[in-house]
């Protein structure tokens, strides 16, 4: 029976003394009150009220303030262990190591950090390590760059983690709270990645309602999870957690086959628990039944939000907005209803390879007869004005009418 | 001209507080009850190079985010911006809207006779002021001038009030103490800090008031209307 069960204690407190609520209550029930902070420090509340047991980081920018601040909450107790690693590779080999022995386990890093640190993602998931990475999407190098860009979640698409896409400072302290809920159900029990745009979300400074700070998630229960805890001091000692399949054999080709698609199944899986977490998987703007359909994450979904407002008021045009919350896993379902009365849908980018319309394309193939319109793409740290999607919108369309 | 927002782009030189200036303009915005948001823009930002923040302020919900690249107003805080070009985009003024504002720091007229045609076209009124001397005169500090270039915004806007500004002020400079206030018993170094920080508080305010009251005048003299509608009733940050 798990100590929160306990109905002789009424109260059960964390290690730094915070009540421990349930997950639904910390989220859509607890009162909130309005605070004016930026991305960054948004990280460091949802971190406070997550019963965090492991943080290791590492300076980039722009995620080093929030890593900073995680380190604070250590310091005044909140967060089990913390310090900073060797380099991101270093940090993301820790974090695995602090997750798989049972430790509710975060860690933040941006762009070349991201790279660096490769070729741990999918070792996390593939150990079914339900740790969280906050990802503050930057630029990433040649030519050097520290500015806002999403290159990088496309190579982070295909790791077997879960990939999450935050707009605002609000959903992103939203969303570090659901991501560990979701990640550690039983059924799930794979790394969330939860990516928001560097500097829009990092650091710019809004209004956000927060629950108060003494009342928190429900620790981690490594006992729940689908592979034990690794437990280094009680021999024999493991040091990997996944199958030994090291073997020529069919049989070892066999289990590293079915473990992989276990993994993505495991994805799958994460569906109903985001859905309620997140209050459903792709949220709207605008007109319901427009024709003309902007899909997008992040600030890309902002951006596009102000457009629908421009249109629909200097030029009369109505349009809406789906933004995606997740991209693992992909909210096909959502989207294809959400685009059925759509003739053209835009898909605006902060990158160069538009991987976003790509996975728009790869969903909608055959089912939809909309035009896909990969547009309009900045990056490299380039703004995406309002004014700049609707000169697209208004050139493209009539062009094709 | 009605107005739902209001998009402020801020050139400045490193190390001059236009990142400070941001925040406390968005946060006193917030606490006057409009919506606000503000951002930096950083590169390789270092003293004397330039560097931008941005803030922006309205009567519904901003998503709007980055540079501002249509600003309604533009506040250059230091004559370099202008002369040497120590800006992000060229010429300064790039991207102002209709019946914008321009303030900028220096007792001279740094506008070339195209520059005064353009903006007076687009019926852009400019007011031009050394502001960094009431931060040396009233506070004592150059550092100041961030403090009285957002005075003379809120001044020249006519809908955010004094007291507004000095939640603002006073949420940048005195919130980390006021929140470990309630959980720790101050000890003295922090008092003696404290008593310090109320100081510095104090004269940024005076300045920032002084170059409010400079500004107002100047908006009522030019026949300025007040820059936005009555902010929507909203909750005040906790």
């Amino acid at each position: 029976m798990s100590p929160i069960a306990n109905k002789e204690s009424k109260e059960q407190k964390n290690r730094a003394g915070q009540k421990i609520v349930s997950p639904d209550y910390l989220l859509f029930e607890a009162p909130r009150e309005k605070h004016f902070m930026t991305g960054s420090e948004a990280v460091k509340e949802a971190v406070k009220r997550a019963t965090v047991d492991a943080s290791v980081s590492y300076p980039i920018t722009p995620q080093s303030e929030a890593a900073h601040l995680i380190g604070e909450l250590w310091a005044e107790g909140y967060v089990g262990v913390y310090f900073r690693g060797e380099n991101e590779f270093g940090v993301m080999s820790e974090v695995a190591g602090c997750s798989i022995a049972g430790a509710r386990t975060i860690t933040t890093t941006s762009g070349p950090g991201t790279l660096r640190a490769m070729e741990n993602f999918p070792m996390w998931s593939g150990t079914r390590a339900a740790m969280q990475l906050v990802l503050m999407a930057r630029g990433i190098n040649a030519p050097l760059t520290i500015q806002p860009d999403n290159l990088e979640v496309s190579f982070l698409l295909d790791t077997g983690c879960m990939i999450w896409y935050a707009e605002n400072v609000q959903e992103l302290f939203d969303m570090i709270l659901a991501g560990f809920v979701v990640a550690e159900q039983p059924d799930v029990h794979v790394p969330v990645i939860t990516a928001v745009d560097g500097f829009f979300v990092s650091h710019t400074r809004e209004a956000i309602y927060l629950p108060p700070d003494d009342i928190a998630l429900p620790p981690y229960d490594p006992y729940k999870a689908p592979m034990p805890a690794i437990d280094a001091e009680v021999p024999p000692g493991r040091f990997l957690r996944d199958p030994f399949v090291m073997k020529s054999n069919y049989i070892s080709y066999a289990t590293h086959a079915s473990w992989q698609f276990e993994v993505r199944a495991a994805i799958e899986r994460s569906r109903p628990y985001a859905k309620h977490y997140l209050k459903g998987l792709t949220e709207e703007f605008g007109d319901k039944d427009a024709e003309i359909v902007f899909v997008a994450c992040g600030t890309a979904a902002s951006q596009a939000k102000e457009a629908v407002r421009v249109l629909e008021a200097e030029e009369g045009i109505k349009a809406k907005v789906v933004k995606l919350k997740t991209i693992r896993p992909f909210p096909y379902e959502e989207l294809l209803e959400a685009t059925k009365n759509a003739k053209y849908i835009f898909v605006p980018e902060f990158n160069v390879v538009g991987w976003l319309e790509r996975e728009v394309r790869r969903a909608l193939y055959k089912k939809s007869d909309a035009e896909i319109i990969g547009t309009p793409r900045v990056a490299g740290g380039m703004t995406m004005p309002k004014e700049a999607i609707v000169k697209e919108v208004l050139e493209i369309i009539p062009a094709r009418r | 001209m009605q107005r739902n927002l209001v998009s402020i782009r801020m050139p400045a030189l490193g190390g001059q507080g236009a990142v400070t200036a941001a925040h406390i303009i968005a946060t006193a915005a917030d606490y006057e009850g409009y919506y606000a948001v503000s951002n930096p823009f950083f590169g390789a930002e270092k003293r004397m190079a330039p560097s931008e923040s941005y803030a922006r302020i309205g009567i519904e919900p901003i998503f709007d985010r980055g540079e501002v690249v249509y600003p309604d107003v533009i506040m250059v805080f230091h004559p370099q911006v202008i002369t040497m070009g120590k800006s992000y985009t060229m010429p300064f003024y790039s991207g102002i809207k209709k019946n914008g504002l321009i303030l900028i720091n220096s007792e001279e007229n740094l506008l070339s006779t195209e520059d005064a045609q353009f903006l007076d076209s687009l019926n852009v009124k400019v007011l031009s002021k050394d502001f960094t001397k009431f931060a040396l005169e009233i506070a004592g500090t150059e550092l100041a001038t961030n403090m009285a270039m957002l005075g003379a915004l809120f001044g020249a806007m006519g809908v955010v009030s004094k007291e507004s500004i000095e939640q603002g002020i006073k949420d940048r400079f005195l919130k980390k103490y006021v929140a470990s206030g309630g959980t720790a018993s101050l000890d003295s170094a922090i008092e003696r800090k404290f008593k310090k920080k109320l100081e510095l508080i104090e004269k940024n305010l005076a300045t920032a008031s002084a170059a409010y009251d400079l500004a107002r005048e100047w908006a009522i003299s030019q026949g300025l209307e007040p820059f936005l509608p009555p902010p929507p009733a909203q909750e005040k940050v906790a």
